[in-house]
């Protein structure tokens, strides 16, 4: 019977397609019955044994030990050459086959605990590269989702202990660090920082123009102006053609004589209303006042009469130019009003480019072409009484109070921006191109340009409230005439292109004689001044 | 008549001083978010606190944000689970850490979350508490004399330094301690309620 058996064995264990579990007891599952432990195929055996009645024997040709705990195997004492399990146990045969011909029944001994071992040749497989085929096959067929997901997080864990580790010197950290999972939500889009005004404001980034002419740094007057709005958008300062400065103090208007110093109050609103800008005629005999109610009233100065009211305007008219017989008004709802102060329906044209308060606004010297520049910190070109601008300009990061017009060159126009831009930008208007810009660390509160030199000067705000002169082209700046305490909010030029009076919300104006003229220039200059002729004067009266 | 004179009881309870903490949290945050420029000062209202007019956001997902935090924030220093409170701003594009408010919370000797049960109460006068309590946060507002620009656009971030015991509610989550190399320090003043006490401190960025 013991032969039947061991030829039924033998014919199993030769069957290379035969189940592997017929084969021996692994070695990790003999290891573990050897310290007493119930294996999953502790009961090999016995089924080898049941089984084996009904295979049919082969004809044996090899003896083969198919189990270690078979004790009936033949060739016991002779201890069977190493096993043949199928498949499984190649490179073993491989290693060995050299020495040891085909085994037979007479195979030479081989060591009894040699049977099983399976010893792999490590030298030949490429583990570094089989490792990377094996990650990269993975990651191409995209993995295992979940799995994908427990390295992660395991990956966070090993991070935070070896963090937690490393902070507490390898002691068991005492305390955690907790944040809310749902963050707080990012300042807008477009925020800037509003400090950085704070720190920029006193560092020199421009380079200083070699001058030869002295400036004094002492205002020449200084004059006090109570009641002075502190109101970046508004205009209350104009010098007329006529030597009459008028200043808008609250709900006043007063004309300042600087020929001989004498002082007119012109006019007063009932109280909630305040005066929001001025405007002179070129002629010099009318004022234009806009005020908070809307409306814009025509003074007579030299009558001391009201010649004209004009509504139209929603909000506040917070700037005024004139262009001969146009009057134009920027309104805080961002539209501009074409006047034609001849005619009893005077608003001829509505322009509507701004969506925000109109701060700036002025006619070209040749009466062309119209820059307005307002709080959507846009600048938009007009051309004469057109509706649609030319060019908008967006370069300005913050309101757009500053606008001027180069008296002696064509189409080229300086705009200054508020607090959060702080640049002086020059432009060419029959182009719509940045010529030149540079930063003032300053708002910019006004600019005006010198008739007599390639110059023009800007009124600044926080830190120093200084005024600048600036050289064109070069950029270069001039002088810094500082004084005022509180923020520069207007600035005009005399009527013979000397003086530019600035005022300030430290509630005073004063006088700066930064453009003096050489002696024999002035006197040509005045040869050349002719006396004005009213058209206002023929027209409305 | 000098034994006439009403004596006046202070008692702050554990509970009334989590309050006052987390109240001063939230002012103070406020304030750093105001002061630093994190936030745009329009999205900000003016609050009279302290016997100053503070800055507080009206942003609602900040707000909505600030009240979870301190509630829970609340919540631990009633248990007393709580060690710190740090605020840390970071660059938005490169996650850098700009700027860390720590302030680190003790209990004052004798107090603990077991006071509770023993209704043990501190004596401090409430004006007392509210003028130091004041005088942190006049300290935040002058901090943006000395400390540098956040010159990008920044967010912030509140870590909560508990116990190890403490419970972990499902919202939070396990946090880098967002340390700042080669950092500046500048102790604040500190604050006690009597049970509490708050020491605050700003580490920010050193460029070389």
């Amino acid at each position: 019977m013991s032969h039947l058996q061991f030829d039924a064995k033998l014919s199993e264990a030769l069957r290379m397609d035969g189940e592997l579990t017929r084969g021996p007891i692994p070695r990790w599952q003999r290891k573990a019955m050897e310290q007493g432990m119930q294996t999953l195929s502790i009961s090999n055996e016995n089924s080898f044994a049941n089984k084996s009645g009904q295979n049919t024997p082969r004809s044996v040709k090899t003896p083969h030990s198919g189990s270690f705990l078979d004790n009936k195997s033949p060739g016991r004492g002779k201890s069977p050459s190493r096993s043949k399990s199928p498949g499984r146990r190649v490179p073993m045969l491989v290693v060995r086959g050299a020495g040891q011909k085909t085994p037979s029944r007479k195979t030479p001994a081989t060591p009894h605990n040699q049977q099983d071992r399976f010893i792999p040749n490590r030298s030949t497989t490429d583990t570094e590269r089989s490792h990377h085929l094996l990650v990269t096959s993975m990651e191409a067929s995209g993995g295992d989702k979940s799995r994908e997901e427990d390295e992660v997080s395991l990956q966070q864990k090993e991070y935070q202990e070896k963090m937690t580790e490393n902070l507490n010197d390898g002691v068991a950290p005492e305390t955690r660090v907790l944040s809310f999972k749902s963050k707080a939500p990012q300042a807008k889009e477009g925020h800037l920082n509003n400090h950085k005004v704070l720190y920029s404001a006193g560092k020199p980034t421009v380079p200083k123009a070699a001058t030869t002419r002295h400036i004094p740094n002492m205002p020449e007057k200084v004059l006090d102006a109570p009641e002075l709005l502190d109101d970046y958008y508004l205009h209350l300062l104009d010098w007329s053609v006529n030597n009459h400065l008028a200043v808008a103090l609250g709900n006043s208007v007063y004309v300042w004589n600087a020929g001989d110093g004498s002082i007119t109050p012109l006019c007063q609103l009932d109280d909630p209303d305040y005066i929001c800008s001025l405007s002179w005629i070129k002629e010099g005999n009318v004022l234009a006042i806009g005020n908070s109610s809307g409306v814009t009233q025509l003074w007579d100065v030299a009558q001391q009469k009201l010649v004209r009211s004009m509504g139209g305007h929603e909000s506040r008219v917070t700037t005024l130019s004139w262009n001969s017989y146009i009057l134009s008004s920027g309104s805080r709802l961002g539209q501009i009003f074409h006047h034609d102060v001849r005619v009893a329906e005077h608003h001829v044209a509505t322009l509507a480019g701004h969506s925000q308060e109109v701060c700036g606004l002025k006619w070209s010297p040749d009466g062309r072409l119209l820059a307005s520049g307002g709080n959507d910190n846009q600048v938009n070109i007009w051309d004469s009484m057109n509706t649609t601008p030319i060019h908008t300009l967006t370069q300005h990061q913050a309101a757009v109070k500053a606008v001027a017009w180069c008296p002696w060159q064509n189409n080229l126009l300086a705009t200054g921006g508020g607090t959060a831009d702080r640049t002086i930008r020059l432009w060419n208007c029959t182009t719509g191109i940045c010529l030149k810009d540079t930063t003032t660390n300053s708002q910019v509160s006004s600019i005006v340009w010198s008739a007599h030199y390639k110059e023009f000067i800007s009124g600044h705000g926080f830190s120093n409230n200084q005024l600048t002169i600036w050289k064109y082209p070069t950029m270069a700046k001039v002088a810094d005439l500082t004084g005022h305490t509180g923020r520069v909010l207007e600035l005009c030029v005399s009527p013979d292109g000397q003086m530019v009076v600035s005022a300030a919300a430290d509630e005073t104006i004063r006088m700066w004689k930064c453009w003096a003229m050489d002696k024999k220039d002035k006197k040509q200059a005045d040869s050349n001044k002719g006396h004005p002729i009213s058209m206002l004067a023929q027209t409305i009266r | 008549m000098a034994g006439t004179k009403q004596e006046t009881k202070n008692s702050i309870t554990l509970k009334g001083s989590a309050q006052l903490v987390s109240e001063f949290f939230y002012f103070g945050i406020n304030s750093i978010l105001y002061q630093r420029g994190i936030y745009p000062p329009e999205s900000f209202t003016f609050q009279q606190q302290y016997g100053l007019t503070l800055l507080t956001t009206t942003d609602e997902g900040v707000k909505e944000y600030l009240n979870n935090v301190l509630a829970q924030i609340k919540d631990w220093l009633e248990q007393g689970n709580i060690q710190r409170l740090v605020l840390a701003v970071s660059n938005v594009d490169t996650q850098q850490v700009l700027e860390r408010w720590d302030f680190d919370i003790q209990h004052e000797p004798g107090f603990g979350p077991q006071s509770i049960k023993e209704a043990k109460v501190g004596s401090k006068d409430l004006k007392v508490i509210q003028k130091e309590m004041r005088d942190v946060i006049r300290q935040i507002t002058a901090s943006v004399t000395f400390l540098p620009l956040l010159d990008c656009v920044c967010s912030f971030d509140l870590l909560v330094y508990t116990h190890q015991n403490a419970e972990v509610p499902e919202k939070w989550a396990e946090s880098a301690p967002c340390f700042i190399t080669n950092s500046q320090e500048v102790r604040l003043k500190s604050f006690s309620t009597s049970v509490h006490k708050v020491e605050a401190c700003v580490s920010y960025k050193v460029d070389l």
